[in-house]
């Protein structure tokens, strides 16, 4: 593996599998008494959030945690960056303070791997912009091979704003990596310019879709991010690209519901669906402490590459 | 030339690993010009108890035998004897095999142990990889399976299996495992070779053969259940 995880792209199918395997491990101490391993005593792992987020930070916390690391978190509003300090001089300051891996979370795309040249330590890319979040795709990688048994060959449906989603990228790239096949569903306008070179299909009916689908994932509108109109009304939006449970029953009988959250109930989603017996939405969450373990125990367990301790 | 192949062949990572067995190894200065070089030495790595010893990828060209197989299945016979006498009937044993060999070794003493009193013995595997002291010295290693049987450990006697003693640190490393599982009432040991050099203070209650041996040595338990056949072999490190 690498010393970074900075894009769900850079790992091969080895180092997916790894990841997988030894996340499939750690979910058992989950369900024991003593959920505490030992293995990353007097490791430092810093949180650096410059965009809001709950379960990935908690996540991320609770993983590193559960492996002993010490866990300093960091979030942008209230610290010097609200002064205007730049990220090259927030990592030299983690630098200094003997951050052994840094999980960033960061508005704009690339930040992660700008960090990785300045920093000793591991960079872990917990989202950047609209670029990458390659630890979700990770964890849905997990969630799809333990509800299905497999992920070679499985059809997976990704439906809605694709544009903006960084999970929707890093997601097409493990996949495909993996072995499964990805289709796109989304409104032309909320599909990237380049998406004709993903290693994935596109189209733009849902219910033509569904049927086909062993994975349907729903992706959030990010109204945040949209800095203009595109498409006509939500309304709109939802009829034509909403999961309710009509739409639902399209699925074949062995078919789950994914969502990567925060919800917008009955915009992309309706609650009917997000609270079925169908829905891994709150398995996600769990299976997020699960792999981001591993992920952490991967890159800090072990000696570095260029030899020597840490 | 052969010392430049050398150099190639140990690039940075594993730097620390060739460190850890000078430590207990006479430094190889010369090259050995005739030693047959194997390719992927790592493959035989995990079933040396040596957390050290593991590293040489030379010896097993010249490995001798020094259990057949029906001396290993004689020796596992003993054993379950005396966990039977030990435990007065193996009541609440539970066999916890270290992945990867001790897992078999703990289902074959499971068998015997049914065999003889006619009723099932639970037997289960508990890996050790987070727990071990020299995971800093190489590359994050994949782990093994750690399943306890439903009963769980508490009050139980736990018999932990494994194939090889040598320094007592994988078993140093079980027993903090252990620990974080529940309260057995006793821990016990059974292995199938002592091969001594202990660097900790930890014996074996049940052996199956004491295997007086050097440090430039290389001990490999070999499974039917793993590895297609049962052998003990025991192999110069220095390949002479």
């Amino acid at each position: 593996m690498n010393r970074h995880l900075i894009s769900a792209g850079d790992l091969s199918l080895d180092d997916a599998l790894l990841i997988l395997d030894t996340a499939e491990e750690l979910a058992s101490t989950a369900e024991r008494p003593m959920k505490k391993l030992p293995t990353l005593r007097g490791r430092t792992v810093v949180n650096l959030f410059y965009e809001d987020s709950t379960r990935t930070r908690i996540s991320f916390e609770a993983a590193a945690k559960r492996l002993s690391a010490d866990v300093i978190n960091f979030s942008a509003k209230g610290s010097s960056v609200a002064k205007g300090e730049s990220l090259k001089d927030t990592a030299l300051t983690l630098e200094a303070m003997g951050a052994d891996a840094v999980v960033i979370r960061h508005g704009a795309s690339g930040a992660p791997h700008r960090l990785a040249g300045w920093v000793r330590g591991s960079v872990v890319n917990a989202g950047d912009g609209a670029h990458e979040h390659p630890t979700q795709a990770l964890l849905d990688a997990f969630t799809m091979r333990r509800r299905l048994g497999r992920i070679e060959g499985l059809r997976v449906t990704i439906v809605g704003d694709v544009l903006h989603s960084r999970v929707a990228r890093s997601n097409v790239l493990l996949l495909s990596t993996l072995g499964a096949e990805v289709t796109l569903v989304a409104p032309p306008t909320l599909l990237p310019v380049a998406v004709g070179g993903w290693p994935c299909s596109v189209g733009y009916d849902l219910d033509a879709a569904l049927p086909k689908a062993d994975v349907v994932m729903m992706l959030r509108v990010q109204q945040e991010r949209m800095n203009a109109a595109y498409f006509p009304s939500v309304r709109e939006y939802s009829r034509r690209y909403g999961l309710d449970a009509a739409r639902m029953a399209l699925l074949p009988e062995h078919g789950i519901v994914m969502h990567p959250g925060p919800m917008n109930r009955g915009v992309e989603i309706a609650a009917e669906v997000a609270d079925s017996v169908r829905s891994t939405i709150v398995e996600q969450v769990a299976n997020g402490v699960s792999v981001r373990m591993a992920v952490l125990y991967l890159l800090l367990g072990g000696a570095s590459e260029t030899g020597g301790q840490r | 030339m052969m010392h430049a192949a050398d150099q190639t062949a140990a690039p940075g990572r594993d730097a620390p690993r060739r460190d850890a067995v000078q430590r207990d190894t006479p430094r190889r200065d010369a090259p050995q010009r005739d030693a047959p070089r194997p390719d992927a030495p790592r493959r035989d790595a995990p079933h040396l108890d040596a957390p050290h010893g593991e590293a040489s990828p030379r010896g097993e060209a010249r490995a001798r035998a020094v259990l057949e197989p029906d001396e290993i299945r004689r020796a596992l016979t003993r054993i379950a004897h005396e966990i039977l006498e030990r435990t007065n009937g193996a009541g609440d044993v539970i066999l916890l095999g270290i992945p990867t060999r001790g897992v078999p070794l703990a289902r074959r003493l499971a068998e015997r142990l049914e065999q003889v009193e006619g009723r099932p013995v639970p037997s289960g595997s508990l890996d050790i990889t987070m727990y071990r002291d020299d995971l800093r010295l190489r590359p994050a290693r994949a782990l093994g399976h750690t399943e306890v049987p439903p009963e769980g450990t508490d009050d139980k006697i736990v018999v932990l299996v494994d194939d090889v003693l040598y320094s007592g640190r994988t078993v140093r490393a079980a027993l903090d495992a252990l620990g974080d599982l529940g309260r057995p009432r006793a821990v016990q040991l059974a292995v199938l070779v002592d091969r001594g050099h202990r660097e900790l203070p930890i014996r074996a209650d049940y052996v199956g053969k004491n295997l007086p041996t050097s440090q430039r040595e290389m001990v490999r338990v070999l499974l039917a259940e793993v590895d297609g056949q049962d052998a003990v072999l025991l192999g110069s490190r220095e390949g002479s």
